[in-house]
């Protein structure tokens, strides 16, 4: 164990390295965030006072968007994908085959401390926007909430990163995988709840989508929170969740059975 | 013809730039005096001149109308021209390699157009404006957007990217090196076919929401539409060029230019909706809010007032020579890398 907590350690070290570029990024990310708030602010004023979309009011719909932005700088997988992929078509992997660590467990360490460190920078320009805006930012209805959400924005990061694990493993077979990663963004951008909350679509396809995992990658935890999800809903959407976890960790372990078979070491 | 004399040629017509003279045609005092290091130059620069095919050799070179400078102008167009079909010709080529790859591009950009009007579908579902936009008005701002923002990334967006890693190598070297103006060579060096064909499926969604609001523009408007285009595609090109311009002073800058992605999605929304110093901030200094909404203004008939359209060429012509000054200060610093 204690081998992995170097490798945390390092990566902490190697993350640090890229401060600016982190700081860099999540500031423009703010800007098409601010954009669609200005958007929806138009909207609910055409509509006038006392105005809802869904379920949501105008303060509760900000409050929305501001929760994803922070879970989702809590669980996005930031380079690691390219950094697999890269690892596996470079040959870089053929130590790992050799040494006592187990490559799953050392990228996930290597997750966790880039995470921890784009945390550290992105704080700044987070609070200052959230603190602007602090008027909206809703409590979570109980304690007891704000621990269940913790737990699932926890199952949300494993989630995404073995997803993206499993992406990168397409690289034992063919060269260019990004691609194929944008693809599967691209879903996971729309039906995960980045660009509006999923309970504002017809009602059939939220509940559609509510067994995709894309819905349990963002949206999901966001949703406890605010207490959108409750009571029954709320330990059927936690199973539905673990399930999506175990499958794609699942998934990833078995991509790589499959790959590792393939795998001819290029350059090492 | 050798690789040396191809880049010799143009040089007399060209006049204006320090000669890089071989050492086979150093007649003239002051190239035999700096012929040491001219001899490598000149070399590194057929070299890099062979490896990327620009075929510098110009039907106009031998002839040496210094005379009149309309025709120096001229020759200097057909150069350039020949130059830019040189590299056009290596990127099909290149693209003609990874076809695949070409395809599942168009793909993921097309995904990526589709989710743009879904979103905006899903909030007209709650609402019949945004703003006085109505719905088939923003996906035509949305269609005009990716156009602009396609067609930008056909020409100059992968070469402006690719700036940092230049400086970062210190492949800049020949860049440099090579007997033509190294901005044009930097901006225009690969081309994006990709960009094309999904301008297209723009201008296709453009035409479908054009028929949903019975629109009939007239010759005059769709004239004032590419023009007003062109000059977003300017600002673009510009604002980008300057951003990674950044990579002179920081070795890290590739993030920056990626970082600019997120300003396309500013362009594509309705300038309505936008107040305060926000919009100030994205009309007057970082014209994002002009650079798709006023041309489709134009189309649509909704522009009620000139001032927009003169300030949308006003801001592409204050950008681009933005660019052009950050851009020499920029060069002033390069230090190349190792050697």
């Amino acid at each position: 164990m204690r081998k992995y907590w170097h490798v945390v350690n390092i990566g902490i070290q190697n993350n640090l390295t890229y401060r600016f570029n982190f700081l860099v990024r999540a500031v423009f990310g703010l800007i098409p965030l601010m954009a669609i708030l200005f958007v929806w602010r138009t909207i609910y004023a055409d509509k006038g006072a006392g105005a809802a979309v869904g379920a949501y009011s105008l303060a509760q719909m900000i409050s929305y968007y501001l929760l994803t932005t922070l879970v989702d700088a809590l669980t996005a997988v930031n380079e690691d994908d390219w950094q697999i992929a890269g690892d596996i078509k470079d040959g870089n992997i053929s130590q790992f085959l050799l040494k006592p660590i187990d490559y799953l467990t050392y990228r996930l360490c290597l997750f966790f401390s880039g995470r921890l460190t784009y945390l550290a920078v992105a704080a700044i320009p987070l609070a200052v926007f959230m603190l602007c805006l602090h008027q909206y930012f809703v409590l979570p209805p109980n304690g007891a909430v704000f621990g269940i959400f913790l737990l699932s924005t926890m199952l949300t990061a494993l989630l995404q990163f073995f997803i993206s694990y499993t992406m990168a493993m397409l690289a034992f077979w063919v060269l260019e995988v990004s691609t194929f990663i944008f693809i599967l963004f691209a879903f996971e951008y729309i039906a995960s709840g980045h660009l509006f909350p999923l309970d504002i679509l017809p009602r059939g396809l939220a509940q559609v989508l509510a067994y995709t995992p894309f819905f349990y990658q963002l949206y999901f935890p966001v949703s406890i929170y605010m207490g959108k999800t409750a009571g029954p809903a709320l330990l059927h959407g936690l199973l539905l969740q673990i399930f999506w976890v175990v499958f794609a960790y699942g998934l990833a372990r078995w991509a790589w059975q499959r790959g590792i078979k393939r795998y001819s070491a290029v350059g090492g | 013809m050798s690789p040396q004399s191809k880049v010799q040629s143009p040089q007399s017509a060209e006049g204006g730039q320090p000669p890089v003279s071989s050492p086979t045609s150093s007649n003239g005092p002051k190239s035999a005096m700096h012929s040491p290091q001219s001899t490598v130059h000149s070399q590194e620069a057929g070299v890099k001149r062979g490896e990327t095919g620009i075929g510098i050799q110009h039907p106009v070179s031998s002839i040496q109308h210094r005379a009149s400078p309309i025709t120096h102008y001229a020759s200097r167009f057909t150069r350039y021209l020949g130059i830019y079909a040189a590299l056009w010709k290596n990127s099909v080529t290149r693209e003609m390699i990874f076809k695949t790859n070409f395809v599942l591009w168009i793909f993921v950009e097309l995904l990526w157009f589709g989710l743009q009007l879904s979103f905006i579908s899903v909030l007209y579902l709650h609402t019949d404006r945004i703003g006085t936009w109505t719905k088939w008005q923003v996906v035509m701002l949305i269609g005009a957007s990716h156009f602009i923002q396609q067609l930008f990334q056909a020409f100059f967006l992968i070469n402006c990217a690719n700036l940092s890693e230049l400086v970062r190598t210190g492949k800049l070297d020949f860049l440099l090196l090579l007997p033509v103006n190294t901005r044009f060579v930097v901006s225009l060096r690969q081309v994006d076919l990709g960009g094309f064909v999904n301008a297209g499926t723009a201008l296709g969604v453009m035409a479908y929401a054009a028929r949903q609001m019975h629109l009939a523009p007239t010759f005059g408007q769709v004239l004032g539409f590419l023009v007003l285009c062109l000059a977003g595609i300017l600002i673009h090109y510009s604002l980008m060029l300057l951003l990674a311009s950044i990579s002179f002073w920081t070795v890290r800058a590739q993030g920056i230019v990626w970082g600019y992605y997120n300003l396309f999605q500013i362009a594509r929304m309705p300038d309505e909706a936008f107040r305060g110093l926000f919009k100030a901030f994205f009309t007057f200094a970082v014209p994002m809010l002009l650079v798709a909404n006023v041309p489709v203004r134009v189309l649509i008939d909704k522009l009620d007032r000139a001032g927009p359209l003169l300030l949308l060429l006003a801001m592409s012509g204050l950008c681009f020579a933005l660019s052009e000054w950050g851009w020499r200060v920029s060069v002033r610093r390069y230090t190349s890398a190792s050697s």
